[in-house]
């Protein structure tokens, strides 16, 4: 049985083509989730995309927050079941409170499209797992609000609890906190990130295809689970 | 204020009218009067005068235009010719792919931000309008001198608008142009390409047919900005004595066009729509009668049902407004309630404005009282056609003289690599990272090359590899010096970057961007334009499938270089088999393709090091750029090559300067036999690449040049960390990486 892998499309969801092709890539079953559809459709996992959800003129995020499917994805997500955010679904995670802090207006005021070098701090996430702790790699980073911040017991907390995912290296685009680039919650089900593994999945159109396992990691442990 | 309907004007012949207010010359507004054999209402006026505009009419490059389509050249790729809202082309497996380059000039200008935002939506919309998906977008800039101060004003803004705009809306930014040069401070140029894909019978056509049909607006409520866009402001020249134009700018929400896209290729999908049309420039006054005229004539419209976002606005705004984010579509009526559901899924206003009827009329009530009654082709397509007076400019003779090889040169090794340092760092010739970083490259998972290669490349199918690649360039400067071998080298340049990146190139589309046509110099120019791009798509088999004219680039006396600006669009079977423009492979060796000559004219050395623009511009011989092609296509797709850039501003130097700091490896020179070092690094002589070839593939590299007619020169070898000139300099990568990564942040950021 394949693993059915859920992405949600927000009406100005953008990576969200690309997410689907990134579990497909992966050997999972892609399945298209509608923001107004509070039914998940018997999905193992949900990756929320990046982009600009409902426009994003208010804090990003901060109205797909409230959207149907999102009701949904909060209470699985609270219960178990894998969420990746990716850039916007990162925002959106956070304005759900399944993550702490938020993201911000680059520090340099400039929307900024690279690729990035990370370095993977947290390898035993549903999102991690086939990953070592302490390998680097460099995927896409392309974002305007990505200056991750939260006060600085949050930040302490995080760092002691190994919550820290990813962490940018060779300069911070964007002012994060601590040079973060994604984090987890405590059960290490839900992952928030900034950086775009799903376009680093094929030789062709990324940099690398080390974002590939972010995609293969969740796939095993839903088989293992 | 009483309304001006149809009635009263024909009661009150004599009423004055603002028609020159509105644009509108004397012999304009006399001309309507004579079709309606009555005065305009001020409704009618008001859409008269805008789809009369330079800008909507194309009524002084109309003549020259039309060489276009009568010197076509037969191909086989053309699915939609000139004249709609943008060229289709044929790609294979059932793919056609649409694209079109389009001029936000003026608006860009008064407000950067916007000006630049909302020419991204526009081509968007015309591509959308013929039912392709958009995968990708492209921006060739021109900007005044880098280092005055109102640069740092313009630039900026053009360049987030473009990213707030693109990257909002989720397509990837794959190339483009950043030009600086004096002439364009008063009037930077920002010009926007988008390429859309669908199959062939996805193809739709604007026309409204089909009495009985309705006529749905949908998309954004109609409001107060961009009144007289198209007319006071992109079809007069900048004057400091007149009032402000900020008002007559857009604004724009890509969100809701990202909704536009999604509702009408879903509305496409299910065989929805008759006829669709975008509304950019004129707004509802040019969509409604070009989806009248194109179709059967009769059109009935009842504007009190335009949703507005401003309940004040009289019916000639609301005719003249060019808010954006809005599409018109003709849908039977048994098809209306399933169009309106879909837009409600992506939350998208949709509302019915009219219907399509059986007479010849186009015909818009306001209030229950009848507001326009006129022929559609009157206003869409009949306007005012003029054959302006040209004249060879007086100047072109003393300008042409004082020829660039008269120039004082480096005379040793140490000055050589002064002058390449200087070159490498100047603006024009510097890194553009800076900006493109703040383009969003990657979305939609198909970008298999973006800037600084040579061409952008899309990838269309995912099973077979087929893609398409596209390439935007002009040079100013050359079509200043002549403006017939200008244009020509424009397609030159465009074709070449198309294939160096191993594709076939197909089609053409140009923005042409002029300075005033009511001078008979700037008349002359646009016309030896026309002519020399025309003649040369005829030699290369490359038809211009579409584009835009820009005139009126001039405030006060000071004009613009001509600047026809040319995008080529090729197909390739198998995207991974593509060229890069790195040298990465220690080892390889180097080839130059082509003839290099004794050619400074209208060159990057003599505009770096002197401040120089005279002479003559790099001949143009087209049938050696196809054979070039010819030759780094085949190359390309049997392996024999691994890397290529084309040779254009800068000459050999630059590009090699460019493949080495892309792949992060070094390369050793020796000037060939019978060139002088100096000609060999910045002479521009034309159809000319750089190829890397691996050793395996010498041999045959070399044959199949030398069987096909094509100079191959080795010239080198990629090595160690320096470019090289043996006997004359050593360049470090990281001295020349330092220079040229650090201009444009250090005046911008």
């Amino acid at each position: 049985m394949t693993t059915r892998i859920g992405v949600v499309t927000f009406p100005g969801s953008l990576d969200d083509a690309d997410a689907l092709r990134a579990v497909r890539i992966a050997g999972g079953e892609p399945v298209t989730l509608w923001h107004r559809d509070t039914d998940l459709h018997q999905v193992d996992a949900v990756v929320l995309p990046g982009g600009f959800s409902y426009g994003d003129y208010l804090r990003c995020g901060a109205i797909a927050r409230f959207s149907p499917v999102m009701g949904t994805v909060i209470e699985q997500a609270r219960a178990g079941m894998p969420v990746l955010g990716i850039c916007n679904g990162f925002q959106v995670l956070c304005e759900s409170h399944l993550l702490p802090g938020a993201l911000t207006r680059n520090d340099h005021l400039h929307f900024v499209c690279r690729d990035q070098r990370l370095t993977v701090e947290n390898a035993d996430t549903a999102w991690t797992r086939d990953y070592s702790a302490g390998q680097e790699i460099t995927v896409p980073l392309k974002n305007g609000e990505g200056g991750y911040v939260a006060d600085e017991r949050t930040l302490d907390e995080l760092e002691a609890e190994g919550r820290v995912v990813v962490r940018y290296l060779d300069g911070n685009p964007n002012g994060s906190r601590r040079d973060i680039a994604g984090i987890t919650n405590a059960a290490g089900n839900v992952v928030g990130l900034m950086p775009h593994p799903e376009h680093a999945v094929e030789t062709l159109t990324g940099p690398t295809t080390e974002g590939l396992p972010f995609f293969t990691s969740v796939l095993k442990q839903l088989v293992n689970a | 204020m009483t309304l001006d309907t149809v009635k009263h004007a024909a009661g009150t012949p004599d009423a004055p009218q603002p028609w020159a207010e509105l644009g509108l010359k004397e012999n304009e507004y006399e001309q309507i009067r004579e079709i309606l054999g009555r005065r305009p209402t001020g409704a009618e006026l008001a859409m008269y005068s805008v789809m009369w505009s330079e800008h909507c009419s194309y009524k002084s490059s109309k003549v020259h235009l039309k060489q276009f389509g009568e010197k076509a050249p037969a191909s086989e790729a053309m699915l939609v010719g000139i004249g709609e809202q943008a060229g289709v082309v044929d790609v294979g497996q059932g793919y056609a792919v649409t694209f079109k380059v389009e001029s936000h000039n003026h608006p860009s200008y008064v407000e950067p931000y916007q000006g630049a935002a909302t020419g991204i939506g526009g081509i968007v919309r015309d591509i959308i309008a013929m039912g392709a998906r958009p995968v990708a977008v492209m921006d060739p800039l021109r900007f005044g001198a880098a280092d005055h101060p109102d640069t740092r004003r313009v630039l900026p803004g053009v360049v987030a608008g473009i990213g707030g705009y693109g990257n909002c809306l989720g397509l990837p930014n794959i190339g483009g142009e950043v030009v600086f040069d004096a002439c364009y401070q008063g009037n930077p140029l920002v010009n926007a390409l988008c390429v859309g894909v669908m199959k062939h019978e996805d193809i739709h056509l604007a026309k409204a047919s089909g009495v009985g049909n309705k006529v749905i607006l949908y998309g954004a409520r109609t409001g107060g900005d961009g009144i007289g866009g198209a007319s006071i402001l992109a079809s007069e020249t900048f004057d400091s004595t007149k009032p402000s134009k900020r008002p007559a700018v857009q604004v724009g929400d890509p969100f809701q066009e990202k909704l536009l896209i999604e509702c009408t290729l879903e509305a496409f999908a299910e065989e929805l729509v008759v006829g669709i049309q975008d509304l950019g420039a004129a707004g509802l006054s040019c969509a409604t009668s070009e989806l009248a005229s194109n179709g059967t004539g009769g059109m009935r419209v009842e504007l009190d049902d335009v949703p507005l976002r401003d309940t004040t606005l009289s019916p000639e705004e609301i005719l003249m407004s060019e808010s954006q984010e809005r599409m018109c579509a003709v849908v039977e009526p048994s098809k209306v309630d399933r169009f309106l559901a879909i837009c409600e899924k992506w939350d998208v206003t949709a509302t019915v404005i009219g219907e399509v009827t059986d007479g010849d009329r186009l015909e818009i009530f306001w209030h229950g009282e009848q507001i326009v009654d006129v022929p559609p082709r009157t206003v869409a397509h009949d306007g005012p056609v003029y054959e302006r007076p040209m004249a060879r400019p007086d100047w072109l003779d003393a300008l042409r003289a004082d020829a660039a090889e008269a120039l004082a040169r480096p005379q040793d090794g140490d000055a050589l690599r002064a002058q390449v340092l200087r070159l490498v760092g100047s603006p024009n010739q510097a890194d553009k990272s800076w900006i493109t970083a703040q383009y969003d490259r990657y979305v939609l998972g198909n970008t298999v090359l973006s800037q600084p290669e040579d061409s952008g490349m899309i990838r269309v199918d995912e099973e077979t590899n087929l893609g398409v690649a596209v390439s935007t360039d002009g040079n100013g400067r050359y079509a200043k010096l002549d403006p017939y071998a200008g244009a020509q080298l424009a397609l030159a340049e465009s074709y070449r970057n198309v294939a160096a990146t191993g594709a076939k190139p197909l089609a053409v589309t140009d923005c042409l961007n002029f300075p005033s046509p009511e001078d008979p110099a700037g008349m002359w120019q646009f016309a030896e334009a026309c002519r020399g791009l025309a003649d040369a798509c005829q030699v290369l088999g490359t038809p211009v499938t579409g584009g835009n004219v820009s005139l009126y680039n001039q405030t006060g006396d000071v004009a613009i270089h001509p600047t026809p600006v040319v995008g080529v669009l090729g197909v390739i079977d198998d995207v991974t088999r593509r060229t890069p423009m790195a040298f990465a492979e220690e080892g390889q060796l180097l080839y130059l393709l082509g003839d290099t000559r004794e050619e400074l004219g209208g060159s990057a050395w003599s505009q770096v090091v002197h401040d120089h623009l005279g002479g003559r511009p790099p001949a143009v011989d087209l049938e050696r750029e196809r054979l070039l092609a010819e030759i780094l296509i085949s190359a390309s797709r049997d392996g024999m090559i691994d890397a290529a850039h084309d040779l254009s501003d800068g000459g050999l130097v630059q590009a090699v300067v460019e493949s080495c700091l892309r792949g992060g490896a070094g390369a050793r020179l020796v000037t060939p036999d019978g060139l002088d070092p100096f000609v060999f690094l910045f002479s521009e002589s034309q159809g000319r690449a750089v190829v890397s070839v691996p050793r395996s593939e010498e041999l045959r590299f070399t044959d199949m040049c030398g069987a096909r007619g094509l100079p191959a020169t080795r010239i080198g070898v990629v090595d160690g960390d320096a470019v090289e000139l043996q006997g004359q300099f050593s360049l470090p990568l990281g001295e020349l990486r330092s220079v040229w990564e650090a201009t444009i942040p250090d005046l911008f950021a």
